[in-house]
C-alpha cells in the first residue's frame, strides 16, 4: 500500500512523514513521530486514552486517520511541561491529588482536561464530570482525577462554585 | 484493530465528491466524522475499498434558519447544536439533547448528517429528525432528491441513502412559540447508547388546548419510530398531569420492544413510558 507524505504540526514543531491512510493518527504520533506520550487503549473510540488537541479542539486520535491532519495542529502531552519539564499547573495537580495510579490514562485525562479548561467560560461540578465522563481510567482511579481537575481550575481561576446537588 | 487498507481521497467541492461516489459506487464510502464509521472498519466490520473524506469541503459546513427551516449541512458536528444554533423549540430541543451524544471528544467530529447516514438505532438525531419531520437533501451526480424522515429510516443501520449517494443537508422546522419540545433519555452510564429515548413536540392553542402532536421513540426497535396513538390521544384537549400519563402508557404499548440479555422487553416498555411522561411533563414546565 503506497504512503502519502502529509505534515503534521505536533506541540508547535513540524513532523514530515509519509503515511498509509489507514494509519490513524495515535499511531502515526508514536510510531512516525516518535511521540509515544499519546496512549492507545481500546483503539475503537471508547476509552480516550488517546485524545489529543487537534486545531484546538480534543479528539480520540483513534478516530482519526493521519492523513486528515495533513497541515494541520496537533498538541499532545508532551506539549504540557515547559522545556525544562517543569510541570503546568494541570500536571501538577495530578502530581499532587494522587490524580495517577498506573499513569495509562493520564495522557488522555490530562489533554481531556487541558481542552475544557480552556474553554471559555467557568467550569463547575457538572460540567466537570459531564466532560470527565468522556475517558477510561482502568483503575478506577476517578475520585482523584477529579480532585486533580478541580485543584487545577480553583488555581487557573476557572471554577465556579455549586450548591451539591 | 488496525483498519483494513484503503484508498484516499480528500475533495475539495461537493461536485468532486459526487464524483467520486459514481465512479466508486458500492466500494466507496463516506467519511465524515467517522466517530462510527471508524470503529466500524477497526473492527472489520466494513472494509470500503475507498473513503471519500468530505471534511475539506468548506461549502458543506454550515447550519442556518432559512424560509422557515434549520439547514445543516453535512459537516455540521453534534458539538454545534451545544449553544443554540436558532431561537425558538428546535435550537432549544436540539442543545438539549446534543448533551447526550457519545462524549464531548465525540462531539467535536462527529456530525449530524452522519448520524442520520448511520442510522444507529439508538441516535438522539434520527429521533428528532423523525419526530419533527426532517427532510433529507440527497444528491448524487447529475440528481438530487428530498426524503421526508418518514422515508428515510429502514431498518438497523439502513436508510434509503444510495451508495452513489451524498446525504448533503438535512432540514428541521424551526417551530414556533407555540410548540413545546420535550426530551428524556434512560442510558446506564453518562454517554452511552440509549436504552430508551422519548422526543416530544406539542403546539398548544389560544386556548391551551393540544393542537397538534409528535412523539417519537429511540433505541427502542430497530429504527426511530412515531407513538401516533399516543400522540393523537392528546389532541383537542388541555395537557393535564393525567393525560400526559395516558399517553405516555399508550406510547409503551403501541410498538415491539428490541431485547436483550441486559434488558428485557417489559422493562424497556417501561422505560418508554417513563420516559415520555418525563419528556411530555419536562416540555410544559417552562
Amino acid at each position: 500500500m503506497s504512503k502519502t507524505p502529509i505534515r503534521l504540526t505536533v506541540n508547535g514543531l513540524p513532523h514530515e512523514v509519509a503515511v498509509e491512510p489507514r494509519r490513524t493518527l495515535a499511531d502515526a504520533l508514536r510510531d512516525d513521530c516518535g511521540l509515544t506520550g499519546t496512549h492507545l487503549g481500546c483503539e475503537h473510540g471508547v476509552c480516550g486514552a488517546c485524545t489529543v488537541l487537534l486545531d484546538g479542539e480534543a479528539v480520540r486520535a483513534c478516530l482519526h486517520f493521519a492523513v486528515q491532519a495533513d497541515s494541520r495542529a496537533i498538541r499532545t502531552v508532551e506539549g504540557l511541561a515547559a522545556p525544562d519539564g517543569t510541570l503546568n499547573p494541570l500536571q501538577r495537580a495530578f502530581w499532587e491529588n494522587h490524580g495517577l495510579q498506573c499513569g495509562f490514562c493520564t495522557p488522555g485525562f490530562l489533554m481531556l482536561a487541558t481542552w475544557m479548561l480552556e474553554q471559555p467560560g467557568p467550569v463547575d461540578e457538572a460540567r466537570l464530570r459531564h466532560v470527565l465522563s468522556s475517558n477510561l481510567c482502568r483503575c478506577t482511579g476517578y475520585q482523584n482525577i477529579l480532585t486533580a481537575v478541580r485543584a487545577a481550575a480553583q488555581e487557573l481561576g476557572k471554577w465556579a462554585e455549586t450548591a451539591p446537588a | 484493530m488496525k483498519c483494513p487498507p484503503f484508498d484516499y481521497h480528500a475533495p475539495r467541492s461537493q461536485a468532486e465528491a459526487l464524483a467520486l461516489l459514481a465512479r466508486h459506487g458500492e466500494e466507496g464510502k463516506i467519511l465524515a466524522g467517522g466517530q462510527s464509521l471508524v470503529p466500524t472498519m477497526a473492527f472489520r466490520l466494513a472494509r470500503p475499498a475507498s473513503l471519500i473524506d468530505i471534511n475539506r469541503i468548506a461549502e458543506l459546513d454550515y447550519c442556518r434558519a432559512e424560509a422557515g427551516r434549520l439547514r445543516i449541512g453535512a459537516l455540521a458536528r453534534h458539538a454545534r447544536f451545544e449553544r443554540l444554533v436558532a431561537p425558538g423549540p428546535t435550537g432549544a430541543l436540539l442543545a438539549r439533547a446534543a448533551e447526550h451524544i457519545a462524549h464531548a471528544p465525540i462531539r467535536t467530529r462527529g456530525t449530524f448528517c452522519g448520524s442520520l447516514a448511520h442510522a444507529d438505532p439508538a441516535s438522539e438525531w434520527c429521533c428528532i429528525a423523525l419526530a419533527l419531520g426532517a427532510e433529507m437533501r440527497v444528491l448524487r451526480e447529475g440528481g438530487e432528491r428530498l426524503v421526508p424522515a418518514a422515508d428515510w429510516f429502514q431498518s438497523v443501520f439502513t436508510t434509503t441513502l444510495g451508495h452513489d449517494e451524498l446525504l448533503a443537508e438535512a432540514s428541521l422546522p424551526l417551530l414556533g412559540p407555540d410548540w413545546r419540545c420535550g426530551f428524556a433519555e434512560f442510558n446506564r452510564r453518562a454517554g452511552d447508547f440509549a436504552v430508551a429515548m422519548a422526543v416530544t413536540a406539542l403546539r398548544l392553542d389560544a386556548a391551551g388546548h393540544v393542537a397538534g402532536a409528535r412523539i417519537a421513540l429511540g433505541g427502542v426497535a430497530g429504527t426511530p419510530i412515531l407513538a401516533e396513538a399516543a400522540a393523537a390521544a392528546l389532541l383537542g384537549a388541555p395537557p393535564t398531569s393525567d393525560r400526559l400519563r395516558a399517553a405516555a402508557a399508550l406510547a409503551a404499548e403501541g410498538f415491539e420492544p428490541t431485547e436483550d440479555a441486559q434488558v428485557p422487553a417489559d422493562y424497556r416498555r417501561d422505560l418508554v413510558r417513563a420516559m415520555t411522561r418525563r419528556a411530555l411533563e419536562g416540555s410544559l414546565a417552562t
